[in-house]
């Protein structure tokens, strides 16, 4: 008889890996895709691809250079950061420019801090924050549903305020690629929920910040929460496991944080949207959070 | 099922519990309906000197001498021990290091069998149960060498003599079994539920506890029913009763136990006596029942040998000193050539370094997974995704706590609570990177105590 293996408890493992719960996110991705592609049409199959093609190319070359393996995981994982940055982009950017942010995603925010699992920030959101940063006007150059199948040419921009709450919903405004559609984010926020991927208390804490604050100052909460990135940014980005807090009462800070801020750029800032600074500001904040925001440990009062 | 009483079906519906926790599918179908039966005498036992959590027992035999069964062969004047007996009749042949379950060689006592079936003259029945003093019943778990036979193998004795400023309200017998595989607390319920009540009472009476409770998950109907069977028969009952418990890792860990039935918790550093509670698992129960009854000390358990590799699954009644290679034999032998041979179920075992090792009084299973059911995969890195957190029973930060004594930031492992992890893996086993979390915690625990 050959020797026995001995190895340290537990002998049983659950069927979990990294790369089932990256699937889990990019199969949660899929109705916002699908909607994003059935709105902006072929402007969307091509910033989708190219997010997706590049993101793939950079993430093996920056694997290649530091001489590590490429998992499954890995490659899911760039996967994501791919389709995310496409889909809070807006749908007139060129190719090129989305090549460009999926550099500073993967080689940047991701790898220069070690690659997965170790990021400060959000890679897809300073993908994206690089792109508005150096391309401000092209970055906010939305595009009318359908229109941009009849012309190429980018239209003058469509200020979403007329839009009713059903269009919201279903996403038939202008805007970010795959944030219009409140509902097809939903679907896969259910589906995260469905596979315990997410908890409730960040995404909560973050929609729920938002709704109070426009009570207080008498906003519109359905349109605050319909409209812009706030179901994107709040099921699927400040959802990241990477970049946010692990601990209970962390994650109910960070969503109130995300809340706040979201808010505050909304209403008093120079830029539209405030989403995507909110998120990065809090991801800052993530470390600290871990640290000092512990629960109860069990036995102490 | 249908058969249940109305109170079980009753209880069910309002089963308890504790935060936290896994639900691990159970693989104990192979072996829940085997009754037990008894294994064969060993040709030759290994008696290992210290088989539970404290002092050795200093040995009070010579080789060549001849033994009987339930003759000590040794005891320490230590209050953390307990005394082994000989578990066969026979002659002496070593007194050495011999490998144990563990892994280390620990002094034993070797008996070669000649087949003698008498008992050794100090063993011998007590009067009748009432008519026993709280010292008499100290005494005789004490002299039986009983310890927890759940797998931590404490000394009993110690754990009945509480500090004398706590006051012991509840004893609970734990009978959750929360360990995927495992099924020999199971049939103790089922086959011996009047032996379990009686050693839950004469855990109460020395301990002058006010109620006793038998806790079974609810995934064992016909256990919970067995047992409140046996509850209804006693005359005086008012004070015993079954607490049902949701099916769930670990259900079974003593501070989620007194947890999910009183919504006590045991303070940190604490004791189950600081919150009025003292745990015991069936099969001790069963064991001080015997003592209690025939005289006999603990020189036999119930072991499941079980697993996708074994033949047979079967729940056996097995004479201490058995080696595992006997009783795998005795369920039809493997099914393929194991690879991992583990003592315990596959949450909290430890695996075994040969075959050949003997059964002690800890050995509640022998589990022999085929390979399908061993599936270790690399470790990947962390992605935070705090499954972990939301899973730990002790509300810690594993994979937190796993950074830290990766860095030998003990201090950190520390300031996170290392010292109140309870080493039940359900880190380990919900971690999608595959990090064996409890290990690195582990590291941080000992670290730490080294220290102390």
């Amino acid at each position: 008889m050959k020797p026995l293996l001995v190895t340290p408890a537990p002998h049983m493992k659950s069927k979990d890996t990294n790369a089932r719960v990256m699937l889990d996110v990019l199969i949660a991705l899929l109705p916002a895709t699908v909607a994003a592609l059935f709105f902006f049409g072929f402007n969307a199959v091509i910033i989708i691809l190219t997010g997706l093609i590049s993101a793939w190319i950079f993430e093996l070359i920056a694997l290649k250079l530091k001489k590590a393996p490429v998992t499954r995981a890995d490659l899911r994982s760039a996967s994501i950061t791919g389709l995310l940055l496409a889909l809070i982009i807006a749908p007139s950017v060129p190719w090129w420019m989305v090549v460009v942010g999926t550099f500073i995603a993967i080689f940047i925010a991701k790898h220069a801090f070690g690659g997965l699992g170790h990021n400060i920030f959000n890679p897809a959101l300073i993908g994206r924050a690089f792109m508005v940063a150096s391309w401000p006007i092209l970055m906010t150059a939305w595009l009318k549903p359908f229109d941009a199948i009849a012309t190429a040419t980018p239209l003058a921009t469509v200020n979403p305020a007329p839009a009713t709450y059903l269009q919201l919903f279903l996403g038939n405004v202008g805007g970010s690629m795959g944030e219009t559609s409140a509902l097809a984010l939903l679907i896969g926020a259910a589906y995260l929920f469905y596979r315990q991927a997410i908890e409730w208390r960040l995404p909560f804490a973050y929609l729920g910040t938002v709704v109070v604050i426009s009570l207080i100052f008498r906003v519109d909460p359905v349109f605050q929460l319909l409209s812009g990135g706030l179901m994107i940014g709040a099921f699927f980005m400040a959802t990241d496991p990477v970049t946010t807090p692990v601990t209970k009462p962390g994650r109910l800070i960070f969503g109130i944080g995300c809340g706040i801020i979201t808010m505050v750029l909304r209403m008093g800032a120079g830029y539209p949207e405030g989403v995507c600074y909110s998120i990065l500001l809090m991801n800052a904040t993530t470390p600290l959070l871990d640290r000092y925001a512990r629960g109860r440990i069990f036995g102490y009062k | 099922m249908n058969s249940l009483p109305q109170n079980v079906i009753l209880s069910r519906v309002m089963s308890k519990t504790f935060p936290g926790g896994i639900h691990p599918s159970e693989h104990k179908k192979r072996s829940k309906k085997e009754q037990i039966r008894k294994a064969a005498d060993p040709k030759i036992a290994v008696i290992p000197l210290c088989q539970h959590i404290g002092t050795p027992a200093e040995p009070l035999v010579n080789v060549g001498d001849i033994v009987k069964i339930g003759q000590p062969l040794g005891d320490s004047e230590r209050y953390v021990s307990a005394a082994v007996h000989a578990s066969i009749g026979g002659k002496i042949i070593a007194i050495e290091p011999r490998l144990t379950p563990f892994g280390a060689k620990v002094l034993s006592v070797v008996i070669e069998n000649n087949g003698d079936q008498d008992v050794h003259p100090s063993v011998r029945p007590y009067p009748n149960f009432k008519d026993l003093s709280k010292t008499d019943i100290r005494k005789i778990i004490r002299g039986a060498g009983i310890v927890g036979l759940g797998g931590a193998a404490f000394p009993t004795r110690v754990k009945l003599q509480p500090p004398p400023d706590k006051v012991i309200k509840t004893i609970i017998i734990n009978g959750a079994e929360c360990e995927p595989y495992l099924t020999c607390d199971y049939r103790l319920l089922i086959e011996q539920p009047k032996k379990v009540i009686l050693g839950l009472k004469a855990i109460m009476k020395p301990t002058d506890a006010l109620e006793g409770i038998i806790a079974i998950e609810d995934n064992k109907p016909e256990a919970i029913t067995a047992i409140q069977k046996a509850i209804d028969e006693e005359v005086s009952h008012h004070n015993l009763r079954v607490a049902v418990l949701k099916t769930k890792y670990p259900q079974g860990a003593e501070k989620q136990l007194i947890k999910a039935i009183t919504k006590r918790e045991v303070p940190s550093g604490g004791l189950p006596a600081d919150v009025h509670c003292i745990v015991n698992n069936v099969g001790t129960a069963v064991a001080i029942a015997k003592a209690l009854t025939t005289g006999m000390p603990l020189i036999e358990r119930i072991v499941t040998v079980t697993g996708g590799s074994i033949s047979e699954p079967s729940n056996l009644l097995v004479r201490i000193g058995t080696p595992f290679s006997e009783l795998v034999e005795q369920c039809g032998g493997f099914l393929e050539e194991p690879t991992k041979i583990i003592m315990g179920g596959p949450l909290m075992g430890i695996s075994v370094p040969s075959i050949d090792v003997p059964v002690i009084k800890a050995t509640s299973g022998i589990l022999v997974p085929s390979k399908k059911e061993l599936d270790d995969l690399e470790p990947e890195p962390c992605i935070r995704c705090a499954k972990c957190v939301d899973s730990c029973p002790q509300y810690l930060l594993p994979n937190l706590l796993g950074d830290a004594s990766e860095n030998d930031r003990f201090d950190l492992s520390k300031s996170y609570g290392a010292l109140d992890c309870i080493e039940c893996g359900v880190c380990s086993y919900v971690c999608p990177a595959k990090r064996n979390l409890v290990q690195l915690i582990k590291l941080s625990k000992n670290e730490l105590l080294r220290k102390k």
